[in-house]
């Protein structure tokens, strides 16, 4: 490269011939037009890249993005309130449910217990009846137990008359006998 | 690239000179042309239109092709394209209000251009666009013819009230009104130097350090502080970026909103 002859066009006010610069590039007035030029279109150019295609890109998916983020909430509050609505009627289904067992089972104990009222009146009843029956057969048999201790004891006491040589009428004897008994 | 087979050339012809040391550091700033060793006229396809393509590319290829899929849930192309849309779109609404959005694609435009041209400047070899004033001097200069005009459209003749400070006691606002018409003409001046001359003075430093690493003794010490400072660079390529954009926003809200 050292070898090749720098054209003195090149070299010209701002370059030397061994190609370095002169003082600073940046004041080099033959270079401006260039440089003008070509930041010129290159802003233009990114001008259009951006504001035609990139940034309304980008505006909408931060849009759509910004979108679905709410959406993404509001549905999430929906669900909340479902499930929240679902355990209060859960809750609710609950406390029925109890409410209807507890009634049940209070009807059930009544009902068993005005079974077993009525049972216990029957027996009671039937106790009674039985009672009553019986007295009345021990009365009898105390009755016709009497009587028959009054025959003995009037066959009883004819015999005694008989065996100790004495006669007695039998309206005689059963009148002393009754009279016996009944002291 | 040809500057360095020169500069090869140069140290040999030169090496004995100075211990070896041979210091070029603005040759990377040459524009050349890319085809053939003519004039650079206005037309001339050189390293500039180079550099500028690459840049473009980038954009696109980023802006447009990262975020291609339209996903919902995006790549990391697309997120990095998102991000730079969000952090423009925010600085341009917190800075110049709601009705300055309408001027969004300028800002990114800037912001796009300037700060892929910072970055692609980093590349060894490369050519630095924005280290040009040509070049940030037509940013700046736009940026100013812009924003007087929206001014004058938007305010009619009470934008001049920007130079008229209302809160300052009477006897103090003509000379107020005096050194903000100064301080109004300068800023394309500011605007542009500062940004050509933070990425230039890095760049030239760079190869400072670069140059002494021809000396064996000193070559470690110089690599160490070429990835110092081109760490610090890196930095710079995106500050630079963020306060030209920052800066239009800032004179942008005050064609909107002259009234102080």
């Amino acid at each position: 490269m050292a070898t090749e002859p720098i054209a003195e066009d090149l070299a010209g006010i701002c370059v030397d011939s061994h190609g370095s610069a002169i003082g600073m590039p940046q004041l080099c007035a033959d270079w401006i037009p260039n440089q003008v030029f070509w930041l010129v279109i290159a802003l233009v150019v990114t001008f259009f890249v951006l504001s035609r295609i990139a940034l309304p890109r980008i505006a909408s998916v931060l849009a759509e993005r910004h979108g679905t983020i709410t959406n993404d909430i509001a549905a999430a509050e929906e669900l909340k309130r479902q499930a929240a609505d679902a355990e209060k009627a859960y809750e609710k289904a609950l406390a029925d449910a109890r409410a209807e067992a507890q009634a049940i089972s209070q009807k059930t104990r009544d009902e068993i217990k005005a079974q077993l009222d009525e049972a216990v009146e029957a027996a009671d009843a039937q106790i009674a009846a039985k009672t009553a029956e019986s007295e009345k057969a021990i009365a009898d048999i105390r009755a016709s137990a009497l009587e028959n201790v009054e025959l003995v004891a009037k066959d009883t006491a004819g015999a005694i008359v008989a065996a100790l040589g004495g006669s007695a009428d039998a309206a005689t004897i059963s009148a002393a006998v009754g009279n016996r008994m009944k002291g | 690239m040809a500057t360095e087979a020169t500069h090869g050339a140069e140290m040999a012809e030169h090496g004995t000179d100075a211990g070896g040391l041979v210091f070029h550091p603005m040759d990377q700033f040459i524009v050349k042309p890319l085809f053939g060793d003519g004039a650079v006229g206005m037309f001339t396809i050189t390293n500039v239109t180079l550099w500028m393509l690459i840049a473009i590319l980038v954009i696109t290829g980023l802006m447009v092709l990262g975020t291609s899929r339209r996903a919902v849930i995006p790549s990391r192309s697309q997120s990095v394209a998102e991000m730079a849309y969000g952090f423009i779109y925010k600085m341009v609404e917190d800075v110049t209000g709601k009705d300055g959005l309408v001027y969004f694609p300028y800002i990114m435009t800037l912001f796009m251009f300037i700060v892929i041209s910072n970055f692609l400047g980093l590349i060894p070899m490369s050519f630095t666009t924005t280290s040009h004033f040509a070049v940030t001097v037509v940013l700046a200069l736009c940026v100013f013819l812009t924003v007087t005009i929206i001014g004058f459209v938007k305010n009619g003749a009470s934008f001049l009230s920007l130079f008229w400070v209302s809160s300052a006691p009477l006897a103090l606002r003509p000379v107020l009104a005096i050194i903000e018409i100064i301080s109004y003409f300068v800023r394309p001046v500011s605007h542009s130097i500062r940004l050509a001359g933070n990425v230039m003075a890095g760049h030239a430093v760079i190869k400072v350090f670069a140059g002494f690493a021809g000396l064996a003794l000193i070559s470690p010490l110089s690599i160490v502080a070429i990835t110092a400072i081109y760490g610090l660079e890196v930095m710079v390529a995106f500050v630079q970026a963020y306060v030209f954009t920052i800066l239009t926003c800032v004179y942008l809200k005050d064609a909107l909103h002259p009234h102080h």
